[in-house]
């Protein structure tokens, strides 16, 4: 596996892709850590097979394409012919179109993609999958904590002390109460940048506090996932801008929530958009072993809400 | 319709709430005083008050729900829209709301369809009516449910043309005299962060405002393709949003909402504007007649300007946001920021609230007291400074408060009915159209 750049065929955008090998770690945070949240125990080995994973956050330059149609509208301008990945990527369900600027005028270019439900972050990686040929979803919860901690076992991926925070990540300290471009700040050991801090990331998985008890059993766990069945509450990993340093930790766990779109005034509330999760982005990884297209089509269906 | 009004920032966790409040909450409102006498039979008591919904699209259905969850005993009983499916949707919608469990109470012979079911609502018993159908019905609608006695909440804008702003601003006085509530959907009046901003403003804290900047820039609305059984009175109001008789292009559909935050800090209305607009995206067969980008400049009495911009193009620069300019500092009003020259900004930390449940809750707080309330005038002036900067952007003239207020340029169908003709689209051309 090396790492690559991902071209979105059509367009000028491309985003980068770091391998992340598969192994074995402990997943979750011990007792006496700071800050430590009681969702995040027992500790308990996990097994996670390789990976690519995006070494930023999406950002609105790539997700907007999917957004606003852009690939297509570009295609008409140019009077281009559609290509056959562009085709299926065509049926893809795309967003109604939001009432409001959804990135509430914090920044577009390279600056991270927010306020999507996760049905509208799954439907983009099934977007993106099928106009790159490359298979991509969402880390589950297990890929994603084992990806930030790159092999550390500290409350952050650059040690214990949260004072070192500035270095690596924009939170509620440092951040001026906005997001910032993706990748200014340093990369963890693996090389991927903001996976502490500047938008919280959504994972596949519904969020169960219980659900390390279930899986702390006996031994190590095998890919871990908890599919989702229904729309809330799904996890979001990393913390963003607006959190403390201690909901940056590797090991914090946050659950979406209905209050997440109280500001959308109309009935029924889009599926796509959460008004009020202003810190919640994404990003995207692609298994080695691309799943069997029965496991594809469950983690798009799993929880998600219907128009 | 309307839309999240800047959320930015909307829910701040209850820990944040608690350390970084710096500032009393102000509480949102626009109560003018209480009556001499109350006609309220509900004055004090917790009688139930009796919703009628008419227009169940997305933000009627939204506006019931945060009636229905005001404080004392409240059900929706009846509704009213233009088509069936609508109604139909907008029910089970609200079946589905946890919080609405027990009071919704809309048997079959009080849902009413076609273009007479408002005043069928009006009619079934009903102590308030939501008015939330397209914009172009509205003062229709209001001179009605004031005629028959109702309290109304209305939705903005409050009118799309001149004849419909005056006809707001007679049934505002009609329902002074019969004491009746009229509020208006500008919700950013009940949001605490927009109340504290614009009262640090008005108080002085940064001088006298020199101009000001307002957006409403985003990628645009939904388009609903023409299917083959509709005729066009159909096809058009199921496309409301591109038809000027029903919409008043977005200028006066969602950019009022900013135009009106500004004539808010000032307490005034803008005596003149000039402008620029036009189409450069929004071309197709489904895009009825109105533009996608206008720009205007918008004069008040003292000279002071406000720069104001909406567009509905993709892969724009995008912003809904307000701004002013002040002779000792500026302030993003939007962001609840004042940043004085050369000293720290402040910024707004209190409690936030849900602006969409305040302004219902402040109507119908002032329903059961028997206070008066309206909203009628501020939503019809700002109603009128959108549709004069529509006036500039098509007709490319200067155009005064007074030629914009007096004009006789009415854009209501002679007839409505699903087998009339509506007005037949038409692209304004800048120096050539006649908009006033």
């Amino acid at each position: 596996m090396k790492p690559y750049t991902q071209e979105i065929a059509g367009t000028p955008v491309k985003f980068d892709l770091v391998p992340i090998p598969g192994g074995r770690f402990v997943m979750g945070s011990p007792p006496d850590e700071a800050g430590r949240g009681d969702d995040e125990g027992p500790q308990h080995e996990v097994e996670v097979a390789p990976f690519w994973m995006g070494k930023c956050e999406v950002t609105w330059d790539e997700y907007e394409i999917w957004m606003f149609n852009l690939d297509i509208q570009r295609r008409e301008i140019q009077k281009l012919e559609p290509t056959e990945l562009d085709k299926v990527a065509d049926a893809v369900t795309r967003p109604t179109k939001p009432y409001t600027d959804m990135s509430f005028g914090m920044g577009k270019e390279k600056f991270p993609a927010i306020c999507m439900t996760q049905l509208a972050a799954k439907t983009y990686c099934q977007w993106l999958s099928a106009k790159t040929g490359h298979y991509y979803r969402l880390p589950t919860e297990a890929e994603w904590e084992y990806a930030c901690r790159a092999g550390t076992t500290t409350p952050y991926s650059f040690g214990e002390d949260a004072a070192a925070l500035d270095e690596y990540a924009w939170s509620f300290e440092n951040s001026d109460d906005t997001y910032h471009e993706v990748g200014g700040k340093k990369p963890n050991p693996w090389g991927l940048y903001d996976m502490h801090g500047n938008v919280a990331e959504w994972c596949l998985d519904q969020y169960d506090p219980q659900f390390y008890a279930k899986s702390a059993q006996d031994g190590a766990s095998v890919a871990p996932f908890l599919a989702p069945t229904r729309p809330y509450p799904h996890v979001a990993r990393g913390g963003s801008w607006y959190d403390d340093p201690e909901m940056l930790r590797s090991a914090a766990r946050r659950a979406s929530d209905k209050t997440w779109k109280v500001q959308d005034p109309q009935l029924p509330q889009s599926i796509w958009y959460f008004t009020d999760a202003q810190f919640v982005g994404f990003r995207v990884v692609r298994p080695l072993v691309e799943p069997s297209e029965e496991q594809k089509a469950a983690y798009m269906a799993a929880g998600t809400e219907k128009e | 319709m309307t839309q999240p009004a800047n959320p930015s920032r909307l829910v701040i966790p209850s820990r944040r709430e608690f350390l970084r409040s710096s500032s009393a909450i102000v509480i949102g409102g626009a109560v003018a005083g209480t009556l001499s006498v109350s006609r309220s039979a509900h004055a004090g008591g917790d009688d139930a008050i009796r919703v009628g919904l008419v227009g169940c699209g997305g933000r009627g259905t939204g506006a019931a729900s945060q009636a229905l969850q005001t404080e004392g005993n409240v059900r929706l009983v009846a509704m009213g829209d233009a088509f069936a499916d609508n109604l139909a949707h907008s029910l089970a919608t609200l079946e589905k709301e946890e919080p609405l469990k027990g009071k919704l109470d809309v048997p079959e012979d009080r849902r009413f369809v076609g273009f007479d079911a408002f005043q069928n609502v009006i009619d079934s018993g009903v102590d308030v009516v939501i008015l939330a159908t397209p914009p172009g019905f509205r003062p229709q609608h209001l001179a009605a449910a004031i005629e028959a006695g109702k309290h109304v909440f209305c939705e903005k804008p409050v009118a799309v043309d001149a004849p419909g702003v005056r006809s707001v601003l007679a049934t505002a006085q009609k329902a002074k005299e019969k004491n009746l509530a009229i509020g208006v959907g500008l919700q950013r009046h009940h949001q605490n962060e927009y109340l504290e901003t614009i009262k640090r403003l008005q108080d002085g804290e940064i001088g006298d405002m020199v101009a000001a900047r307002v957006y409403w820039n985003g990628a645009g609305v939904w388009v609903r393709d023409r299917q083959p059984q509709q005729t066009e009175m159909e096809y058009q109001m199921r496309n409301w949003y591109y038809f000027n008789w029903l919409c008043g292009d977005h200028i006066v559909e969602q950019h009022i909402h900013n135009l009106d935050v500004i004539n808010w800090l000032k307490g005034a209305y803008p005596t003149r504007c000039q402008g620029m607009g036009g189409r450069e995206v929004r071309k197709g067969p489904n895009n009825g007649e109105i533009f996608d980008h206008h720009a205007v400049e918008y004069e008040y009495a003292d000279g002071t300007r406000m720069f104001s911009y909406c567009r509905h193009i993709p892969g724009c620069w995008s912003s809904v946001t307000e701004h002013v300019h002040c002779t000792k500092g500026t302030a993003d009003i939007s962001g609840g920021k004042i940043e004085p020259h050369g000293e720290k900004a402040w910024r707004y930390r209190g409690p936030n609230n849900n602006p969409y449940q305040t302004e219902h809750d402040d109507l119908f707080a002032a329903i059961r007291q028997g206070k008066a309330y309206s909203e009628a005038e501020l939503g019809a002036y700002s109603t009128l400074t959108s549709i004069m900067g529509r006036m500039a952007t098509y007709s490319g003239k200067m155009i005064t408060w007074e030629q914009a207020l007096n004009s006789e340029l009415s854009l209501a169908p002679k007839e409505f009915s699903f087998e009339a003709t509506p007005p037949v689209p038409s692209v304004a051309v800048p120096g050539q159209t006649q908009a006033v």
